[in-house]
């Protein structure tokens, strides 16, 4: 192990021309858009701005509905992950290729999606609406929806990448040691893919947190209900630029110190583990 | 609790149908090549893998396999202990934890659990490391602390694959040892399978040896290794296995006489002969250091270019020779013949 990393590191000190300048302007025109959010921020009334109530109301709209939409992900998501990685049922493969749709699906799209299946009109918006007495668009439940709809498949295609990578002999231990595949799961399963769902998780909350296309569409842009952060983003950078520069750093911070955080905690644990 | 099987199951080109018995207390080895279907059969026995057609049955009544019935046990249902080639302990529990998994998953309350773990830890030569992830124990201890995991639920039958093939050599000869001892002691059935002949011998009361999914022998292990049936069985498994006790360069048999070899060794060891090393010769050679033995040829059979012959005497050993020099010595069954065989070329190991 330490050897290939050893040789690894070796070889990297001599970088070919031909890959060089390009990964240089790779890594500039990621980091240099950052830059300049920083660069151009306006420092001085950055406290006043901060200290308006909508943004405020945006922030914590964002932060509840992407850690909901994550919630709802994990719940659902990891056991789909089991059943594309575990099972035997046939047609898992074309499961496998829908439920990753909304991956490469525009989300505005992904949007009118779920207008037409929710909405008053829709096929089970309508039965909601007549039986309950429940309507979901323009609502925050219809921003928790938008994000989870477009958020769960990177959960899903991430927690099944860990499942494939485990050792399912491990599982067949358990079942030697009378576990049935429920509490195989519980006992033996989950643990050993606690990192990929850690991972999974925070790509999935960092995607619902950034989520805007199919949020505009289905839930609208009510101040307190339905404008997340990314619609503020946008709305404020129509009449005042300076405040779109703020709210895009308080995005900005909240995702980079979600990362940092869950990224060192994970680190440990597994550092420990192994 | 005997283990009654009757497997028969396709595994890509190969078809395995194999049968087996195993009474209680017995020990089965089963040996063959790799992809001979062996650890197939294991998967059939530990429910893991649904055969195609035949039976599994425990105790003459339980079924745990029937095809033609439609039973299928799952393998969480079958009281049986396993032990894999590469001990396949959670990373994510400790030691005791491990052992204690079986108990738990049978709902005994987590302290009882706990206990009777620790004590199986004891028993497996590793108390005070029960607290240690698996990561954190040797090969050796690692796979001890499967022994453990596999018998701490007293099951009726015990399914080894493999069980030191994954252990360095030195490590090996203890760890056999061991085991010899605690399946001694081990009340139910137990099946081993193995590509290693000195498993064979060491540990199991009788052995079938498999090929492409059938069974070509089945005996005891000296009556495996005095008379085996085809080539492949009298290359594998040719080798005398000796009991005797160590002291020094010497090694007293049980059954008389004393064996030469190059390692000081003290206490109760085997000492393992290949066939290959044994050299027949009409009048007793002098000169190097060797074990020289006299004794009568019972049998010879021709396997391909070699002669194997039966000897007896106060140590019974099995000889390779070639069918030239066998013609030279102009021997046949009834011949009185020395043997010898070079110090360096004896195992020990104890037993």
């Amino acid at each position: 192990m330490s050897a290939v990393r050893a040789a690894r590191r070796s070889r990297g000190t001599g970088v070919p021309l031909p890959l060089m300048v390009p990964a240089a302007i790779a890594a500039a025109f990621l980091i240099l858009p950052l830059a300049g959010l920083l660069v151009r921020a306006p420092w001085g009334d950055l406290p006043a701005q901060l200290a308006e109530p909508a943004v405020g109301e945006a922030l914590r709209l964002s932060l509840v509905s992407a850690t909901l939409a994550t919630a709802v992900s994990l719940l659902l998501g990891v056991p789909l992950a089991w059943v594309l990685a575990r099972s035997q049922a046939r047609g898992r493969s074309v499961l496998r290729a829908l439920v990753t749709v909304p991956l490469v699906l525009p989300p505005v799209v992904g949007g009118v999606a779920l207008f037409l299946v929710l909405g008053r009109q829709g096929i089970v918006g309508r039965w909601l609406d007549e039986t309950f007495g429940v309507t979901i668009p323009f609502t925050t439940t219809a921003v928790v929806l938008a994000q989870t709809f477009v958020a769960m498949p990177f959960l899903v295609v991430s927690v099944e990448g860990a499942l494939r990578a485990a050792d399912a002999r491990f599982e067949d231990a358990a079942a030697t040691l009378g576990a049935d595949r429920w509490m195989t799961f519980r006992r033996v399963t989950l643990p050993l893919v606690a990192p990929g769902i850690v991972a999974g998780g925070v790509l999935c909350w960092a995607r619902a947190l950034g989520e805007f296309g199919a949020t505009i569409t289905f839930a609208g842009n009510f101040p307190g209900t339905t404008q997340t952060m990314p619609l503020a983003v946008y709305l404020a950078l129509q009449r005042d630029p300076d405040a779109a520069i703020v709210l895009s750093l308080v995005l900005l911070t909240v995702s980079l110190a979600t990362l940092l955080l869950l990224r060192d905690r994970w680190l440990s644990r597994s550092g420990a583990a192994a | 609790m005997t283990l009654t099987a009757d497997v028969r199951v396709a595994r890509g080109p190969l078809a395995v149908d194999l049968a087996v018995e195993v009474a209680d207390g017995e020990v089965l080895a089963v040996l063959g090549p790799n992809g001979a279907g062996k650890s197939t059969l294991l998967r059939v026995l530990a429910g893991l893998l649904p055969p195609d057609g035949g039976r599994v049955v425990v105790d003459g009544d339980r079924v745990w396999d029937d095809v033609a019935a439609g039973v299928h046990l799952p393998a969480h249902a079958r009281r049986l202990g396993m032990v894999f080639q590469d001990h396949l302990l959670f990373p994510h529990l400790s030691a005791v934890d491990n052992v204690a998994f079986g108990l738990r998953t049978r709902r005994v309350p987590k302290a009882a659990a706990r206990a009777a773990a620790g004590d199986w830890l004891a028993r497996v030569g590793l108390e005070g490391l029960g607290n240690r992830r698996p990561g954190q124990l040797s090969g050796g201890q690692a796979q001890r602390a499967a022994l453990a995991r596999a018998l701490v639920g007293d099951p009726a039958v015990l399914l080894l694959d493999e069980p030191l093939s994954a252990l360095d050599a030195r490590t090996r000869l203890t760890v056999r040892a061991e085991l010899r001892r605690h399946l001694a002691e081990f009340g139910g059935s137990t099946v081993l399978v193995t590509h290693d002949p000195v498993d064979a011998m060491a540990l199991a009361d009788r052995v079938v040896v498999v090929e492409q999914g059938r069974v070509v022998q089945a005996g005891t292990p000296a009556d495996v290794s005095r008379h085996p049936r085809t080539d492949y069985v009298a290359r594998l498994v040719g080798l005398a296995l000796l009991p005797g006790t160590g002291a020094g360069g010497t090694v007293r048999l049980d059954g008389g006489g004393t064996v030469a070899v190059a390692e000081e060794t003290a206490g109760p060891v085997f000492v393992a002969v290949r066939p290959e090393s044994v050299a027949l010769y009409l009048s007793a050679p002098h000169g190097s250091p060797r074990n020289v033995w006299p004794a009568r040829l019972v049998s010879a059979t021709p396997h391909g270019a070699t002669v194997r012959c039966e000897l007896d005497g106060e140590v019974p050993l099995v000889a390779d020779v070639t069918a030239t020099a066998f013609a030279e010595l102009g021997l046949a069954p009834g011949s009185a013949v020395w043997a010898t065989v070079k110090a360096s070329e004896v195992a020990v190991y104890a037993r």
